[in-house]
């Protein structure tokens, strides 16, 4: 209990959620995402909820507004990974709140993606954060987890028939395998059908068109544009 | 041995420094000379590339003798490589040093077995509060604890030494992660015989030219 007052001591003044209004709620939210206050971030959804705004529009100028602003500072070296997963989790509150509310509001999903970790690999994190951007911005992620072998992935296509394929590794002896998933798609004569995107730490933009994927992106933000783009042009081509 | 080796520098990760003078005691490898840097570039491999050159340029500014890298690719993604070919300097086989110490074909064997296994070594074992624990947050968050390691099975402790308090501690690291227990001895593996290989094939050479 002592530690519990010593911290309200460091802690800046109790904000009153409620008694902000809007635009100072939607900044609060931001920063308490950036701070990985989960809890501060679901009062704050369901207060915005309460005054009538659209789900989407709270996930789009709260949460994925908050979490843009982390990733641009993990980028750059400010933030770090614990930091991050914090934030992603604090979002994670806000958007399970949401998720059920967008899908029964009939907006247009702004597109479909089967995402998973290759095979061999099991780290995860950054793929979940590509998940929840994707879906902060509209799109229907099927998330395959990890470890995915390419009977896997065909198996998801087969039975989501996603607009785009998401890969990502992060390491160096799993990213080839992204090779092999996407000469297999070749092979089978499915490439174009899909839009391949691979991601992960030590990819680059060379690696990706070494192994005939679509388009690396070096983030979870990145990535929402790059599909929009790749999108558009398919529906004009 | 009759006349003094020609001196060898090695750039290491500083997570290797204390097996790198094991070895160097144990076999009386006098003439190596260690630099190491800091382990914790671990977390941001883009770094390592550029601190290795800085190292190199260092060294070759104050000696012309071989230099070997111990490192791994360590999530360079072939940029280490890049810098090492620039200066003809060859480093530890394999992606990591779980890889070297336990050898390829085992550790490909121990993910085929269990992916969920997270890999400790000596030094991870006695550094793990700072660079396990404390590195990923779970100091001051241990509810993070599930979303870093919620798909991981086993810990096996990759032992460079016999050292019982050593084998507790792992043990005691698993316990706290809620993963079950494995330890394999594997010695220093793949980084003595690539030191062994390297002083062999360099050498010879050195010896020739000096
Ligand atoms: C955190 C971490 C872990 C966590 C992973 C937790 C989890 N649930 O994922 C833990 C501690 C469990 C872990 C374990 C291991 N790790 Co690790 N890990 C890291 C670390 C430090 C950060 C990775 C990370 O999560 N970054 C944060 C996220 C947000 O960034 P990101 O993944 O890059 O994702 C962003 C982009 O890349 C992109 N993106 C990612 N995926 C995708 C996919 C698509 C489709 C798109 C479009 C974009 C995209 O968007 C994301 C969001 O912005 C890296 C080092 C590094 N900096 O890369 C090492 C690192 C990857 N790990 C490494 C190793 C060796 C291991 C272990 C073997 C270590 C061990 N002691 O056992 C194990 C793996 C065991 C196994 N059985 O395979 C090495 C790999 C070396 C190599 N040669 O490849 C690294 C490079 C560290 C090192 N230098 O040694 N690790």
């Amino acid at each position: 209990m002592s530690d519990d007052i010593e911290n309200d001591e460091y802690d800046d003044e109790e904000i009153d959620l409620n008694a902000l209004p809007d635009d100072e709620l939607v900044e609060q939210i931001q920063n308490d995402l950036y701070d990985g206050l989960k809890e501060e971030v679901v009062e704050g959804t369901e207060i915005l909820l309460q005054r009538k705004w659209k789900p989407a529009k709270i996930l789009s100028e709260a949460l994925v507004g908050g979490m843009t602003i982390v990733g641009i500072d993990f980028r750059d070296g400010i933030l770090f990974v614990p930091e991050v997963l914090l934030s992603a989790n604090a979002m994670k509150g806000g958007m399970e709140i949401l998720k059920p509310l967008l899908s029964a509001s009939d907006s247009v999903s702004a597109g479909k993606m089967v995402i998973g970790t290759v095979k061999g690999d099991i780290h995860d994190i950054g793929k979940n954060l590509v998940k929840m951007m994707m879906e902060g911005a509209g799109f229907e992620v099927i998330d395959l987890g990890i470890n995915q072998s390419v009977d896997d992935y065909f198996a998801a296509l087969e039975e989501h028939k996603p607009d785009i394929l998401g890969m990502s590794a992060l390491l160096t002896t799993t990213m080839p395998y992204m090779k092999v998933v996407i000469d297999e798609m070749v092979a089978k004569g499915i490439r174009d059908d899909y839009i391949v995107l691979v991601g992960g730490a030590p990819l680059n933009e060379e690696f990706g068109e070494a192994v005939g994927a679509d388009g690396y992106c070096r983030d979870a933000a990145s990535t929402v544009d790059i599909a929009k783009q790749h999108l558009a042009l398919r529906k004009a081509g | 041995m009759n006349q003094p080796l020609p001196p060898i520098n090695i750039i290491a990760c500083g997570a290797l420094a204390k097996e790198l003078m094991a070895l160097k005691s144990i076999n009386h490898w006098q003439n190596l000379s260690i630099s190491c840097l800091p382990a914790k570039y671990h977390n941001t491999p883009a770094l390592i590339p550029a601190a290795v050159e800085k190292k190199i340029l260092q060294i070759k500014a104050n000696n012309d003798a071989q230099i070997l890298v111990a490192y791994g690719d360590c999530g360079t993604a072939g940029v280490l490589d890049k810098v090492l070919q620039k200066y003809d300097i060859e480093r530890l086989p394999g992606a990591h040093c779980y890889q070297f110490f336990v050898g390829q074909n085992a550790f490909d064997n121990l993910q085929e077995e269990e992916i969920g296994t997270f890999y400790l070594t000596d030094f991870l074992v006695k550094q793990f509060d700072s660079y396990v624990w404390k590195n990923l947050g779970l100091d001051r968050h241990p509810e993070l604890l599930n979303l870093y390691f919620g798909n991981y099975k086993r810990l096996v402790y990759l032992a460079q030494t016999t050292n019982d308090s050593l084998t507790d501690l792992a043990k005691s690291c698993a316990a706290r992660m809620g993963l079950k227990f494995e330890r394999i001895f594997t010695g220093y593996g793949d980084m003595a015989n690539s030191l062994e290989r390297f002083k062999q094939n360099k050498i010879p050479f050195l010896s020739l030219a000096s």
